[in-house]
């Protein structure tokens, strides 16, 4: 058998309230792979990601990082495992500029207090790899344009080297161009053995770039896919409920393919 | 903060020379006339980027200084001028403690009541129980430091604004000060006491003025050369040694003015001293270390900075345990200038004077924007108006509707600042 995913979740469930976000939930991110997850609105994707993240732990289930159980009850715990993800609100803070917000939480510091100049440093640095157009660093991020800030927030989450990279509608807010952008740097991660997660409703962008895909229907999985040998029509209909009844693939049927 | 002047500084320097530009006056005339174009163009965007800074707050205090001083030639008097500055600082401190919370994006409305609980245990401790001063002193403030974290841990626990809280605990403290003065009702100070002395000790020596402008000069100067020197060594985007020379220049030219006028009357008063002191040093807190980090972060946006892992809970009792300790330590200033504490200490304007320095030297009500500074700049204009309706005879009245109306302003301008930033943003 090939070396264990770098990510799994078995068995996830989230409710708020009375109402089953997530019901029994299976996942693999493996490295060097993109694996697009799907679904129609309220499928629990966003939920997903901010479960694995651990903004909103889940209520059961386990997750498994290279094969061994883990807890994630906190960003903190998904943090140190090598877990990154970049919301679909960004979550930045308006107020703060490039640099606050690229190393927010992590602030390096000297003598106790913060170091500015690093910090400036090491953020030129990795959005040089990034974009052409680096944004004035010492800017409130609210003034940028929603491009500029989708470029913080991908540099933020890569900031501390993460092995698994959560992408929630990272394309969704940008124009053509930007999009390509985004899309090749997402290629580069997954090259560097980087386990990509990436939502998304633009299935041409998930016909370019992913290699699986999981597909959410009301919180519950609805089918895996390999991308270059399914249709996108079976795709589709599996996000839109026509074939509601594939039977559903336990993780070691998965892990066959 | 070192903003966007330096891209504008690149730009113009990389501009070739016209060629027989020639040497001397029309050569050095056109670099003046450069200068300025580039000083107007950085105003031009700083406005449209909605990043005034402090500004407005200086040129209306200048307005205000100028105004009063055409009505009474007394009014920049150094007698007068060296009042002001001892009468800005107990409400002052109080504002500074106001500062950390609106850049939460709350409110703290306990903050009088704690002023005068702070006070009248004082005043009972020592005068009515024979506690030693110094021990005094610390309880009062622990008491504040107390009253200001069972707040912020109710905020933080049960999610109810701040002000809902405060509010609660305005009738709270001020139930248990009046509980706590008993039916004595006014407590007069020991007017040669340690406390007493916090307002009414000047450093006759002119040295002592002098040497703390010269001290902080000297601190704007090397805190802005180090970095540059640091940004230097590892090739990044720097500010020129001129602008370092330009801005410590216009800080020494202030501090040193400002102690000259001291010296004229009684020299530096120790009240100035310790507020200058705690105001810088909080500074530092706030935009310089990691906690004032979290400060600014959760103003700013409170589910990104969750995000990042930031003790929410943390932080916000943090912050309004330093308002509760900054309104107990503004309370002992406030009594020691009266040097007594009465059933009617922290009520009145304190509470909305506090709050409207905070607001009127520039910071945001809606959180993440401000310093400590602004508390100082909105307290010397409220009180410049304040003394000058003193000293023109004009009737409290005109008083309040005149600061009323700077507040507005204030309000104003933060509210418009903010939405021109956003605009820019959406483009």
């Amino acid at each position: 058998m090939p070396s264990p995913p770098l990510l799994a979740l078995h068995g996830v469930c989230k409710r708020f309230g009375v109402i089953e976000v997530l019901d029994d939930i299976e996942l693999e991110i493996h490295a060097g792979q993109v694996v697009a997850l799907l679904g129609d609105n309220g499928a629990g994707k966003s939920t997903l990601v901010k479960v694995i993240s651990g903004v909103s732990p889940a209520d059961k289930g386990s997750i498994e990082w290279e094969g061994r159980a883990v807890h994630i009850r906190r960003p903190h715990d998904a943090r140190d495992l090598g877990i990154a993800a970049v919301y679909q609100d960004l979550a930045l803070c308006g107020n703060l500029d490039v640099v606050g917000n690229l190393f927010l939480g992590q602030e390096i510091r000297r003598l106790g207090f913060l170091d500015e100049v690093e910090m400036e440093r090491r953020t030129r640095g990795l959005l040089d790899r990034l974009t052409r157009g680096i944004p004035d660093l010492r800017a409130p991020v609210v003034s940028l344009s929603s491009g500029q800030r989708q470029t913080v927030a991908i540099a933020r989450s890569l900031l501390g080297d993460p092995r698994v990279l959560l992408l929630d509608e990272p394309t969704a807010a940008l124009g053509f161009e930007q999009t390509g952008e985004v899309l090749d740097l997402v290629d580069q991660l997954r090259d560097r053995g980087l386990g990509v997660l990436l939502i998304s409703h633009n299935m041409g962008d998930i016909k370019a770039l992913a290699d699986r895909a999981a597909v959410l229907r009301l919180g519950r999985n609805n089918g895996f896919f390999d991308v270059n040998t399914s249709s996108q029509e079976q795709i589709i209909s599996s996000i839109t409920g026509a074939t509601e009844n594939v039977p559903r693939r336990t993780a070691s049927q998965e892990a066959g393919w | 903060m070192v903003k966007g002047t330096r891209d504008t500084a690149d730009t113009t320097r990389s501009e070739p020379t016209p060629p027989g530009a020639g040497a001397g006056r029309p050569h050095r005339r056109r670099a003046v006339a450069r200068a300025a174009e580039r000083a107007i163009a950085y105003l031009r965007r700083k406005l449209r980027a909605g990043e005034l800074g402090s500004l407005p707050v200086v040129l209306v205090l200048a307005a205000v200084w100028i105004t009063f001083q055409s009505l009474n030639s007394n009014f920049l008097s150094p007698r007068n001028l060296s009042n002001l500055s001892v009468d800005i600082v107990g409400t002052g401190l109080i504002a500074v403690g106001i500062v950390f919370v609106l850049l939460l994006g709350e409110l703290d409305l306990s903050v009088g009541s704690i002023s005068g609980l702070a006070a009248a245990a004082f005043a009972v401790l020592n005068v009515n129980h024979g506690v030693p001063e110094w021990l005094a002193v610390i309880i009062a403030v622990l008491a504040g430091t107390l009253a200001g974290t069972v707040q912020g841990f109710s905020v933080a626990r049960t999610r109810v604004p701040a002000f809902v809280v405060t509010l609660a605990g305005l009738l709270t403290w001020n139930g248990l000060m009046l509980y706590i003065l008993g039916t004595s009702g006014t407590v007069n100070l020991d007017e040669n006491g340690l406390v007493a002395k916090l307002t009414s000790y000047y450093f006759t020596n002119d040295a002592a003025a002098y040497g703390l402008a010269a001290i902080a000069s000297g601190m704007v100067f090397l805190v802005s050369y180090q970095d540059m020197r640091r940004r230097k060594a590892v090739g990044m985007p720097h500010r020129s040694l001129r602008w370092i020379t330009v801005r410590t220049g216009v800080v020494a030219v202030v501090a040193f003015a400002a102690a000259y006028l001291l010296n004229r009357f009684q020299g530096l008063p120790l009240a100035l001293l310790i507020f200058l002191v705690m105001v810088a040093g909080l500074d530092v807190l706030l935009r310089r270390t990691h906690y004032g980090r979290q400060v600014y972060a959760l103003g700013g946006s409170m589910e990104a900075a969750r995000r990042a892992s930031l003790s929410v809970t943390r932080v916000q009792t943090a912050v309004l345990a330093v308002s509760g300790t900054m309104a107990a330590i503004g309370g002992l200033f406030l009594a020691s200038r009266i040097t007594s504490v009465s059933q009617g200490s922290g009520s009145g304007v304190l509470l909305v004077n506090a709050i409207a320095a905070a607001v009127i030297g520039g910071t945001s009500l809606f959180g993440g924007r401000g310093t400590t500074w602004s508390a100082v700049l909105g307290m010397l204009i409220i009180q410049s108006i304040a003394s000058g309706m003193a000293i023109t005879d004009t009737p409290t009245a005109v008083q309040f509707i005149i600061t009323g109306g700077v507040l507005f302003a204030a309000v104003l301008i933060d509210s418009l600042s903010r939405r021109s930033q956003q605009a820019r943003g959406r483009a």
